[in-house]
């Protein structure tokens, strides 16, 4: 994406108190993507959110917008006439819907007909049409949110900011809802920034992601890339590699690296591609969406690696299910519910997991010997 | 004698009574400024502590929230000693005039209007100023809205304010003096009265004292259910 760089953040500090709670050292917003936050509670996804916002001054370091520094609290004011932002709660106005969708163009001064006229569409857009009339307090959670989104969209922000906007609605509506944004946000083309721990909302909803940790961006890159290739095991877990092993690198030929991975009795041998030096110590990463199951070794299948083991844990996981192994190390899967009755899964039954070389993800960093 | 009291306020209304109408409207008057001063004053520094972090601010409100039960006397206390003659506001000539009530009255008010509005927008949930903010408000524009988001308990701290000075004597009495034709108002004439053994008189003031108070909230009621609407 070689697009315009909308928000550029530099050398950017927030201090508390006697502490620091963020240090971003860079960060490119662009015209039209949308980057996902992601972290553990505390990590600084909202602090940093709030300061690119212009709602939190930082201590040290400063934000571009359109080239142009946001240096005074008149810049400021006039960044946050150009951005919104929705946060987890709704923090909807004691009024109706309609007064509160129209409620930034009103404070924009945009005469009566015409604000009301544009927050009904939005309304629509939003799936809130026949609720213009109620006071914003009756609507239910997801409602709430909706209205909260819309009264966002209206006002055509250049940035639209998420700070974990599904965080309190139940798994149903959140999916609609997600639906809904991943739609609006394509079809309006709005830049975003999206806060959220949860991976699968990055992934349906973000073109980049940023992980954080202690107040900084611990890895920040493609989505695809940062979720397959975690550069550290914070990054890897928080992503959703859920199968992280010791390994060490035994051999290495035509692309292909031959791995010990050391976890229980005995010790298996992985393959994956790529080039490292023999007696490297490594971690072996591979995401449960990755691993295959079946009941006997499939020799037509493409996957270099196959193990055969035995279910320990069967847990649903939302659509899906997870199911834990032992195979010599621990290993996830995700499976559907037809797969699960089919392979009769259940704990102590004995399959085969499989998975491509091009599966297993190398974490290669200094030392990992006494990391891990 | 209630009753007959009861039945003595209807007369004087219907009739008219000059003195009895002078007392009445220098009462609503009389407090109903000092309401609208401790609003303004009241108002504003509820807004100022609430919107902003300072260190001491808990002393602040611990202050304010003790304010609220100032005891009238002691007000009365010190705005006569603050007024008389040879105090260091003797000179503005106010002590016994209309003006040093509702001064006084003021100050009873403020505390309350002030302690009140502020546990009213220390209840809106937290982000709320940030949202909007986000929404591109200005300051002046935020801080409408917090307001009209707290609309319903900030009548009712006007109520209290005024409910809390209306039906004050002691203060009204020291500083004012219950001067016939210039600073006597219904609670003070009551008191008047109710020495002199006048029960009926008195209790007819007390009747249209409660009908002054009952009509002012039912005003505010009114103007606050009506926005609830909105």
């Amino acid at each position: 994406m070689s697009r315009e760089t909308l928000l550029q953040a530099r050398e950017l500090r927030v201090r508390r108190g006697t502490g620091q709670v963020l240090e971003v050292q860079a960060l490119d917003l662009r015209a039209g993507e949308v980057l996902a936050l992601m972290g553990p509670n505390g990590a600084g996804k909202s602090t940093l959110m709030l300061t690119l916002a212009g709602l939190l001054p930082p201590s040290t370091g400063g934000l571009r917008f359109r080239e142009a520094p946001l240096q005074s609290r008149a810049d400021r004011e006039a960044f946050r006439r150009r951005v919104t932002m929705v946060f987890q709660d709704p923090l909807l106005f004691d009024t109706s819907v309609l007064r509160n969708i129209a409620s930034g163009l009103k404070l924009r001064g945009v005469p009566r007909a015409l604000r009301h006229e544009r927050a009904a569409d939005w309304a629509r857009k939003l799936g809130l049409g026949a609720l213009l009339d109620r006071p914003a307090r009756q609507l239910s959670g997801g409602e709430a949110q909706r209205a909260a989104l819309a009264r966002a969209f209206v006002l055509q922000p250049e940035i639209l900011f998420l700070d974990e906007p599904f965080s309190s609605l139940d798994a149903r509506t959140r999916e609609a809802l997600i639906e809904d944004l991943g739609h609006l946000l394509a079809d309006t083309g709005t830049t975003a920034v999206l806060a959220t721990h949860d991976q699968g909302e990055a992934a349906r909803l973000a073109h980049r992601l940023a992980v954080m940790r202690d107040g900084r961006i611990v890895q920040m890159g493609g989505l695809r890339e940062v979720m397959n290739h975690p550069e550290d095991p914070f990054v890897a877990t928080f992503v959703g590699m859920e199968t992280l092993l010791k390994g060490q690198v035994t051999a290495c030929h035509d692309g292909l690296i031959s791995l010990q991975v050391r976890k229980g009795p005995g010790t298996r041998e992985v393959l994956a591609l790529g080039e490292a030096p023999s007696g490297q110590t490594v971690l072996v990463g591979i995401r449960p969406e990755h691993v295959a199951l079946s009941l006997q070794s499939d020799n037509t299948s493409s996957a270099r690696n196959a193990f055969s083991g035995a279910v320990t844990k069967v847990i649903p996981h939302g659509p899906v299910f997870r199911i834990e192994l032992d195979c010599g190390f621990f290993l996830t899967a995700y499976v559907t519910a037809q797969s699960l009755s089919e392979l009769e899964l259940r704990p102590g039954r004995p399959v085969v997991a499989s998975f491509k070389a091009t599966a297993v993800h190398l974490i290669r960093r200094e030392g990992l010997d006494t990391q891990v | 004698m209630i009753w007959e009291g009861l039945r003595k306020a209807v007369e004087l209304l219907l009739a008219l009574d000059p003195e009895v109408l002078r007392i009445t409207l220098l009462s609503l008057k009389v407090s109903g400024i000092a309401t609208l001063l401790s609003v303004v004053l009241g108002l504003g520094l509820a807004l100022l502590v609430a919107l902003n972090e300072f260190p001491g601010k808990r002393l602040v409100i611990a202050l304010m929230n003790t304010g609220m039960g100032l005891p009238p006397v002691v007000v009365g206390l010190f705005v006569t000693v603050l007024l008389w003659r040879n105090g260091p506001f003797g000179f503005l000539g106010i002590l016994y005039t209309p003006a040093a009530i509702i001064l006084a009255q003021a100050v009873i008010a403020t505390p309350i209007v002030a302690g009140l509005s502020l546990a009213a927008l220390q209840h809106l949930p937290p982000g709320l100023r940030l949202q909007i903010l986000s929404l591109g408000a200005t300051r002046r524009q935020l801080v409408w809205l917090l307001l009209m988001e707290t609309r319903l308990p900030l009548l009712a701290a006007v109520m209290a304010g005024f409910g809390g000075v209306i039906s004050e004597v002691g203060a009204s009495i020291m500083v004012g003096g219950n001067l016939k034709g210039s600073t006597r108002v219904l609670t003070t004439a009551t008191v008047m009265e109710t020495s002199r053994g006048n029960f009926e008189v008195a209790f007819a003031l007390s009747f249209i004292l409660l009908l002054l108070a009952f009509s002012v909230n039912a005003l505010l009621t009114h103007l606050q259910q009506r926005q609830g609407r909105r």
